[in-house]
């Protein structure tokens, strides 16, 4: 109990840094320079607003006492009202995955959003979206509609998080429309050092992310319960860590491996894209796959998100930074494919397709996706549409083309127009980038 | 007096550099500009998007010199800064019609 304690307090500080900085960096990376600042905000800003609102009436939504099929009673644990702070520890791990998985939605929304209206959305969409499926995959309570009425295993969050922060990214996408100059102008990333960095400190911050999710089967206040939980947390710690590591090393190769084959050249932001690609799927299935299994599951997302984040182009999307081509599409990969590949060795102790186990686990994990999807994909668009048509989404036309990092903040990211201090070779040139202004281009 | 303007490759700044310092040219204006000629730019893929890049970095180097060193400087830029490749860029000489010293006040030749 107590390393089991010490961990947690270690992985929920892990998690923490997956949204600041490392999420911000890796979008911020792949913005033009005039709105780096912007999108690295709308993850601190999803943070701040997020953590408060989760310990009012988050916590009691998800994990309270007064259980429904699709959510708990938002009042009876309000503000923590009667939590010990005992377990204060899994409040607060649960709160950094309620903001990141709020954050995860603003990359396919970057450069054209009013930080207001981004400030007014997350309150709404954490309460209608995110705590009630955190309540149906994470609380495994009685009632659960997804652990336990379909009884779909999503260890750490392919539903609740991935396919939830996908589908809300795409929904955005469509009702909020097209960057000016979408498909026109190049729009190509700013500092891929910024997104390489990103994407290293997420794999870090994922081990706190899967690894912590690990849930007792026992009865810590016997001394037989407690013997077979540490036994648990010795063999599915292991269990977790490995899958997580070798799916996402699996989903860099695969992703590289494709985009030789269909762009000629294998990518920093390739593999930058194929690390979360594959942390994404393995994020459901860690606990129920073996070493194979999670080899096969990060390939297998790595080579389709490398696909589909090309489909944007087809369906004329401005899912900006791929949130559905990476987390919709690798967070289903990663759920459904737990029907094939899941092992009753593994934490839910289920056999899927190939291990024997028959068709019935491939049912419940796609029924078990459609529900998030569904879920996800209606209260987005309910809420979408309202600030639509009241304080309204975008920023002016004319101040998206000038950059949002100053119509908005009144800031710039980086000092170009030095005319002393910079270095010879390098640096972006005052003349390189006044001309690719009066072309209506952030170079 | 003229003046002697070259566009180069970045990375062969340092040459052309060193080889104006050995023969005696004292001072320069040097500027990071962008631009393309026979070369043109390149194409970068980004997540299946192809971005063509029209603008090439280059450094563009100013040198007034006398009328007796012209062909000297212009040909020691034209030496370091070849490669053989395209991209290499263009050396260019123009005629000057006066110069002043903004310490001294000095004009012309002796300004040089």
């Amino acid at each position: 109990m107590d390393g089991y304690y010490a961990w947690m307090l270690v992985a929920t500080a892990f998690v923490l840094m997956m949204t600041t900085p490392a999420l911000a960096l890796f979008y911020g990376g792949m913005t033009r320079a005039k709105s780096v600042l912007n999108m690295m905000m709308m993850s601190y800003i999803a943070l701040a607003i997020v953590g408060i609102i989760w310990v009012l009436w988050g916590w009691s939504m998800s994990f309270g006492p007064d259980d429904g099929t699709f959510f708990s009673n938002p009042f009876t644990l309000f503000g923590l009202k009667d939590v010990s702070t005992d377990t204060y520890i899994s409040v607060m791990f649960q709160l950094t995955f309620a903001a990141i998985t709020a954050a995860l939605i603003s990359g396919a929304i970057a450069d054209r959003v009013k930080l207001s209206a981004w400030i007014v959305f997350l309150p709404f969409w954490v309460t209608l979206s995110y705590f009630p499926l955190a309540h149906m995959v994470f609380s495994c309570s009685e009632d659960a509609l997804i652990c336990t009425k379909i009884g779909a295993q999503d260890y750490a969050g392919g539903t609740a998080v991935h396919i939830n922060a996908g589908m809300a990214g795409l929904v955005l996408a469509l009702i909020i429309g097209k960057r000016v100059g979408f498909k026109r102008d190049p729009m190509r990333p700013h500092s891929l050092p910024l997104t390489m960095i990103g994407a290293g400190l997420l794999w870090v911050g994922w081990y706190g992310f899967n690894v912590g999710s690990i849930v007792f089967g026992d009865d810590w206040t016997t001394a037989k319960g407690a013997a077979a939980n540490m036994a648990q947390f010795y063999s599915e710690t292991g269990r977790t860590f490995a899958n997580t590591t070798v799916a996402t090393m699996a989903a860099l190769l695969a992703w590289l491996l494709i985009e030789r084959l269909l762009h000629g050249k294998a990518t920093t932001l390739g593999a930058a894209s194929g690390i979360v690609a594959g942390l994404v799927a393995i994020t459901p299935a860690c606990g129920a796959v073996d070493l194979v299994g999670a080899i096969a599951i990060g390939a297998i997302a790595g080579a389709v998100c490398a696909w589909a984040v090309g489909l944007k182009y087809k369906f004329n999307l401005d899912d900006s930074l791929d949130v559905v081509g990476v987390h919709l599409v690798g967070g289903i990969v990663g759920t459904v494919l737990i029907g094939l590949f899941s092992t009753s060795a593994g934490a839910g102790g289920i056999n899927g397709l190939f291990y024997g186990g028959g068709f019935g686990s491939l049912g419940d994990q796609t029924l078990g996706a459609l529900t998030a999807i569904a879920w996800s994909g209606f209260f987005t668009a309910i809420i979408a549409f309202a600030i639509k048509y009241t304080i309204g989404w975008r920023i002016d036309e004319e101040d998206e083309v000038e950059g949002i990092d100053f119509t908005e903040h009144g800031e710039s990211a980086y000092d170009f127009v030095s005319l002393s201090g910079g270095s010879l070779t390098g640096a972006p040139t005052v003349a390189a980038q006044s001309d690719a202004e009066s072309r209506g281009v952030n170079a | 007096m003229k003046l002697v303007t070259a566009v180069i490759k970045p990375h062969k700044w340092e040459e052309v550099r060193a080889a104006l310092e050995t023969f005696g040219v004292t001072g320069m204006t040097v500027s990071e500009v962008s631009g393309y000629g026979r070369q043109k730019g390149h194409t970068e893929v980004y997540r299946g998007a192809e971005y063509d890049i029209a603008l090439v970095p280059k450094i563009r180097i100013e040198i007034i010199v006398d009328d007796a060193d012209v062909e000297d400087v212009a040909g020691i830029v034209v030496k370091a800064a070849q490669t053989g490749r395209i991209g290499d860029g263009k050396v260019w000489v123009s005629p000057v019609e006066s110069v002043v010293r903004v310490r001294t006040g000095d004009k012309d030749e002796a300004a040089i």
